[in-house]
């Protein structure tokens, strides 16, 4: 192991992470006698323990379905539905409340828009335009979308560190509906200058989608300042509950949308032959929601703005800056993405001819958690040459000595393959 | 079969194990095969191809090309040097706990798909091969 001299912490001191380290339960955790060391948060993060008591709180004392009791506990639950969307609405820098629309993840949102958006708007022959870096979840509904309205698919090719090649992006806009892109890489951590992006998707005439499930929980999100089109995230990747996210969009945009799904508490007056709907953002959130999973992601949401997502995004850049230098030192470790000017809390690399499960084994057996494979991200690894890589991400919960855990992992792992 | 001086990782990554990542056995395709097969394993893009001879209900040869984890590759390339020579009858007879024999080591639950996906790849190319192939 490399003798670089422990830095200290900008962003989160020690203490402060201690603090923090102590109120995620989890972490007491001993998978296979090892203490955890969570290094999957790009994939899930963790939950701090007022998520946890929240949702239990509200399940103990005032479950009840939302927006259509008159009694007291469904008054309460109504509330504190309402009350979470005001919070992800300020934590974003929503103008309007109602441009925040729960969904189940970003999968889903991005699918409402592909569908209620695409099919009102995309015709044949139409250009929606997306980049060789996009998750599956916002490349799958589109390609569904091109397939049934006859639209062509282009992509914004990325350069050998893995950042978009911007060169030709006016052309590539060149009747462009649409420009489906992601603020942060889940695969190689890639932050993208969203405004300029959204800026030329604009000026093109095509509206811009953010996929911002990296972005959100990991450095200060400002929706008006991105200045895009539409935006989705997952809660579960910040320090929410699973089941629940939020696509926010332009309010006037949201209004000219027909419903996804139908049913009930979408509708305005309803006869057996005919229905009107609601408005936004209820027109988008047919039948009971995950009200806890909801309330949950509003407790998560004060919880990082009690740290701050300046620190948060500091503390971040600062865990991967030092186990890429870490890694830099390890003979036969490949490192995919850009530098760290460029790229934030995600790292995936490759070690020796190592296939990405092997690694992931072994380190597991010493209670280290990574995510091995494709990451939701096939043609990009045909891109990269390589059928899977290891992925290490970091939060705000994480340590040096947790880095330095995944680095004497990666050794052993060598050893154990009798790598030089 | 499993060697009590082994521990951990190194059991679980024996040199057998690892010479048969590196050096597959019966590696590469046969033209003109009586039955073939090809699948993957989607959780982690492991991929197996089998091609097989067979004459009078006997397996006479076998080539596999894949890529993936050294659990997958490994087993499969294990598994293509105890087939050859064996009856269909036999072969039929191969289950899970011959795969886990061969490889002989201790296997996590996630990590069985790796470990069976030759073992799979075998059964779907002999069943999809009609009685006017072989």
């Amino acid at each position: 192991m490399s003798a670089l001299a422990k830095p200290s912490a900008p962003g989160l001191t020690d203490v402060d992470v201690e603090r923090i380290r102590s109120e995620f339960p989890i972490l007491k955790e001993q998978p296979h006698g090892k203490p955890l060391v969570f290094l999957d948060s790009a994939a899930s993060s963790q939950k701090p323990i007022q998520v946890i008591d929240a949702m239990d709180d509200y399940y103990r004392r005032y479950h009840a379905n939302i927006h259509r009791g008159v009694y007291h506990i469904s008054e309460l639950a109504t509330e504190a539905y309402e009350e979470a969307r005001e919070t992800v609405a300020r934590f974003i820098g929503a103008r309007n409340v109602a441009e925040c629309i729960y969904v189940r993840n970003a999968t889903e949102g991005l699918n409402l828009l592909a569908y209620s958006w695409g099919r009102s708007n995309v015709k044949r022959g139409d250009v929606i335009l997306l980049t060789e870096m996009e998750h599956h979840s916002n490349l799958v509904p589109w390609q569904v979308l091109a397939e049934q309205t006859g639209a062509r698919l282009r992509f914004v090719p990325i350069t050998d560190d893995g950042r978009l090649e911007l060169r030709d992006l006016d052309r590539l806009l060149d009747g462009a509906k649409l420009f489906a892109f992601t603020a942060v890489s889940n695969t190689l951590g890639t932050i993208n200058p969203v405004p300029q992006l959204a800026a030329r998707a604009r000026a093109a005439g095509a509206l811009s989608v953010v996929d911002a499930c990296q972005a959100v929980p990991r450095m200060p999100v400002d929706v008006r300042e991105w200045d895009a089109d539409f935006v989705a995230f997952s809660a579960h990747k910040m320090l929410g509950p699973t089941g629940v996210g939020i696509l926010w969009g332009r309010k006037e945009l949201l209004d000219a949308m027909p419903p996804f799904l139908t049913g009930g508490g979408m509708i305005g007056i309803v006869n057996y032959e005919h229905s009107t709907y609601a408005d936004v953002p209820a027109r988008f959130e047919a039948g009971t929601p995950a009200i806890a999973e909801a309330v949950g992601l509003g407790v998560a949401v004060r919880y990082l703005e009690l740290v701050g997502m300046d620190r948060i995004h500091q503390y971040e850049q600062f865990l991967t800056d030092y186990a890429l230098r870490q890694l830099s030192e390890i003979r036969n470790v490949k490192v995919y993405g850009p530098d760290i000017e460029h790229r934030s809390g995600v790292i995936s690399m490759t070690v020796g001819d190592i296939h990405a499960h092997d690694l992931a084994t072994i380190l597991d057996r010493d209670g280290i958690c990574v995510r091995a494979g494709h990451h939701c991200n096939q043609p990009l690894m045909e891109k990269l040459g390589v059928p899977a890589t290891t992925r290490a991400s970091f939060y705000l919960y994480n340590t040096v000595s947790e880095v330095d855990a995944l680095i004497t992992g990666i050794e052993k792992a060598k050893r154990i393959f009798k790598i030089a | 079969m499993t060697d009590p001086t082994f521990t951990g990782m190194d059991e679980l990554y024996r040199d057998f194990i690892l010479d048969h990542y590196r050096n597959p056995r019966n590696a590469g395709t046969i033209e003109n095969a009586d039955a073939s097969f090809e699948d993957i394993n989607p959780l982690c893009g492991d991929k197996i191809r089998m091609d097989l001879l067979i004459r009078d209900g006997v397996i006479t040869d076998v080539k596999f090309k894949g890529r993936g984890c050294a659990i997958s590759q490994a087993s499969a390339s294990l598994l293509t040097e105890d087939i050859k020579g064996k009856s269909l009858a036999d072969i039929d007879k191969i289950g899970k706990e011959e795969v886990l024999a061969n490889v002989g080591i201790n296997i996590s639950p996630a990590r069985l798909k790796c470990a069976f996906l030759g073992l799979k790849v075998l059964k779907l190319a002999l069943a999809l091969a009609t009685d006017a192939d072989m």
